[in-house]
C-alpha cells in the first residue's frame, strides 16, 4: 500500500486544481462527521473556549449587547459561536434553541469551489474542508460561496479563517477540541455512520417526548455536510438563528467555475493554439527592408531631440539626465 | 548592469508572461497534491497528569508541556486538555476548565506567599518559611487564647471558633481525609472549601 492512500488526511479536492485522478483503492478511509444535538446543548460555551485554546485563537474583549452571543458573530479568531434564540411553541411555551455555529464541512464545498487560489482550500478524503492560508491571496470568494456564511477574511494579513475541524487533530486519531470539551455529550464525533445511528436513536427519543418534527439536519443541497444537527423542529430549521433550510452554492459561482471559466480557458488555449499553427504555416511577422530604414531614421531623430531636451535641462536647474537608464 | 531589449522585445516578453501565468491561473499547471497542511502541536509533548481546581467537581485534566526539565531550560505548560481517564469527567471540561492556560500563565496569577501587614495597603512578599512560621504561630497564640473546654452548660465542648480552614476544591480522598483529621484534631468548626466560596 502506497504511503498517501493509507493518510487519513489524502486530500481528495484542492482548490483551482485539476481533480486528481481516481484511485481503486480508498486506503480504508472512513468520512468522519460531528454530530451537534441542539436538545442537549447548556449553551456553557466550553467548545467556544476549547477551540480558541487550541487554536491559540485569543479574540478581543468585545461589548455585551444584551444577549447572550458572545461574540455576537463568528471573526477571523472565533471559529465557532454559540447563536442563542428564543422561541415560542405552538403551545406558547418558551424554547430556548442554542445552536453552535461552525463550518458545516460540506461533501460539495462552495468555499471551495468558488476558490481561485490553486491549493487554498482542500478537502481531505475524511470529509474535513481546510483552509491553507499560505496559499490564500484574500479575495473573499468563499465568503459568497459559503451557503453558511462561514468564512471570515481578517483584517491584520487579509486572508480567510474558518474553523478546521481540528483537522489535526482529527490526523492524530483525536476528537475535535469542542468535541471533547462538551461537558453534556451535546457535540459527538465519529465516523459519519456511526453519527447518523446515533443521531436516530436522538430524534427517536426526541418523538417519544412529544418532538414531532425532531429531526437531523443535513441537506441535500450541498451534498450532505460533515457536521449535522439533530434539531428539535426539524421542519423549520430557519428559527435556529437563521439556518438555511436548503442551502445551495450560489448559481454565480456556479456559473463561473461551471461555465464561464472552462469556456474561456478553451477559448485561450484555442488562441494560443490558432498562434502556433499560424507561426508554423505563415512564419514570423516580418518588416520589409525600407519601412525597417525608415523606422531607424525616425528613431535617431527622436533620440537626438530628446538629447537637446536633456542639455537644455542641465543648463538650468532642471533634472539630473536619466540617459544612463535609457535602454 | 542595464539589460538591452527593444521595445518590441519588451512588448513580447510581457505577453508571454501574461499568457504562462494566465494558464497557469486557469488550471493548467500540475500542482503535486500535498497530505496533511497543519502541524500537529502536541507531538512530543510532555503529559502530566492533574485536576482543575475551579469547583469542586475536581475534572481531571492532562497538562502538556515543553522541555525536558533540562538544567538549562525552563519548561512550560503550553495546552491543557481534559483527562478521558479521569472517572468524574471523562474528558469533558466546562469553559472555565477549557481555558486553564490562560489562568495558568495569568500574569496576575500568584507566584509566591504575601502578606498585607495590619494598617498597610500594600502586599508583601514573603518567603513560604516565613509564611507558614507566621501563620504556625498565629494559629497557636489564638487556639490558646480562645479554646473552649466547656460551653454555658458545662457540657465538653473543646472548640475553637475563632479561627476558620479553607480548604482546596479538588482533593483526593486521602488529602481531604488529612485535612479533616487535623482541622479537627485541632478543634476548629469553621471548615470549608474553595469550591462554595
Amino acid at each position: 500500500m502506497r504511503g498517501d492512500q493509507i493518510n487519513l488526511q489524502n486530500i481528495v479536492a484542492r482548490s483551482a486544481s485539476p481533480a486528481p485522478s481516481p484511485q481503486v483503492r480508498d486506503g480504508a478511509v472512513e468520512t468522519v462527521t460531528k454530530l451537534i444535538d441542539v436538545s442537549r446543548c447548556i449553551g456553557c460555551k466550553a467548545c467556544q473556549v476549547a477551540c480558541s485554546e487550541w487554536n491559540d485563537l485569543r479574540d478581543d474583549v468585545g461589548e455585551c449587547v444584551g444577549v447572550y452571543d458572545n461574540p455576537v458573530d463568528l471573526t477571523p479568531n472565533s471559529w465557532e459561536v454559540m447563536r442563542f434564540n428564543e422561541y415560542e411553541n405552538e403551545q406558547g411555551n418558551l424554547e430556548w434553541l442554542i445552536r453552535k455555529d461552525n463550518c458545516m464541512h460540506c461533501a460539495e464545498p462552495g468555499c471551495l469551489e468558488a476558490c481561485p487560489a490553486p491549493g487554498a482550500i482542500v478537502q481531505y478524503a475524511n470529509g474535513i474542508v481546510d483552509f491553507n492560508s499560505e496559499h490564500c491571496i484574500g479575495c473573499g470568494y468563499c465568503v459568497a460561496g459559503c451557503p453558511f456564511d462561514i468564512p471570515r477574511i481578517s483584517k491584520k494579513d487579509s486572508k480567510a479563517y474558518k474553523c478546521t475541524l481540528c483537522s489535526d487533530r482529527v490526523f492524530h486519531g483525536l476528537e475535535p477540541a469542542c468535541v471533547k470539551s462538551c461537558p453534556t455529550g451535546s457535540i459527538m464525533f465519529g465516523t459519519r455512520e456511526d453519527m447518523h445511528e446515533l443521531a436516530e436513536t436522538r430524534t427517536d427519543y426526541l418523538k417519544s417526548r412529544g418532538y414531532e418534527n425532531a429531526g437531523v439536519y443535513d441537506p441535500e443541497g450541498v451534498g450532505g455536510t460533515n457536521v449535522i444537527y439533530v434539531l428539535q423542529h426539524a421542519d423549520k430549521p430557519e428559527i435556529y438563528s437563521g439556518l438555511p433550510k436548503d442551502p445551495r452554492i450560489s448559481p454565480m459561482v456556479e456559473a463561473w467555475k461551471g461555465v464561464t471559466k472552462p469556456l474561456m480557458s478553451a477559448a485561450i488555449g484555442l488562441a494560443a493554439l490558432t498562434g502556433f499553427f499560424h507561426y508554423v504555416a505563415a512564419g514570423p511577422k516580418e518588416v520589409p527592408p525600407e519601412e525597417e530604414e525608415e523606422m531607424r531614421a525616425e528613431e535617431a531623430n527622436e533620440g537626438l531631440s530628446r538629447q537637446d531636451l536633456n542639455g537644455q535641462d542641465r543648463n538650468g536647474q532642471g533634472r539630473p539626465s536619466d540617459e544612463e537608464h535609457r535602454p | 548592469m542595464t539589460l538591452k531589449i527593444t521595445r518590441r522585445q519588451f512588448f513580447k516578453l510581457g505577453a508571454a508572461g501574461m499568457a504562462t501565468s494566465s494558464m497557469a491561473m486557469m488550471g493548467f499547471a500540475p500542482e503535486p497534491a500535498v497530505a496533511s497542511i497543519r502541524h500537529f502541536k502536541l507531538s512530543g509533548a510532555k503529559i502530566t497528569r492533574s485536576n482543575c481546581t475551579y469547583c469542586s467537581v475536581g475534572c481531571g485534566v492532562l497538562l502538556y508541556s515543553r522541555g525536558d526539565e533540562a538544567i538549562n531550560t525552563i519548561d512550560n505548560i503550553y495546552h491543557v486538555e481534559g483527562d478521558p481517564d479521569h472517572p468524574v469527567s471523562r474528558g469533558s471540561l466546562c469553559p472555565k476548565g477549557s481555558g486553564l492556560l490562560d489562568y495558568v500563565n495569568s500574569d496576575s496569577r500568584l507566584s509566591h506567599p504575601q502578606v498585607r501587614e495590619p494598617g498597610t495597603d500594600e502586599w508583601k512578599q514573603i518567603s513560604w518559611d516565613e509564611a507558614l512560621d507566621r501563620i504556625a504561630r498565629h494559629m497557636k497564640d489564638d487556639r490558646d487564647a480562645n479554646f473552649v473546654t466547656q460551653n454555658d452548660a458545662g457540657s465538653t465542648v473543646n472548640h475553637w471558633l475563632t479561627t476558620g480552614f479553607l480548604a482546596a476544591s479538588a482533593s483526593t480522598n486521602e488529602t481531604a481525609y488529612l485535612t479533616q483529621k487535623i482541622v479537627r484534631s485541632l478543634g476548629m468548626l469553621v471548615f470549608d472549601n474553595q469550591a462554595r466560596v
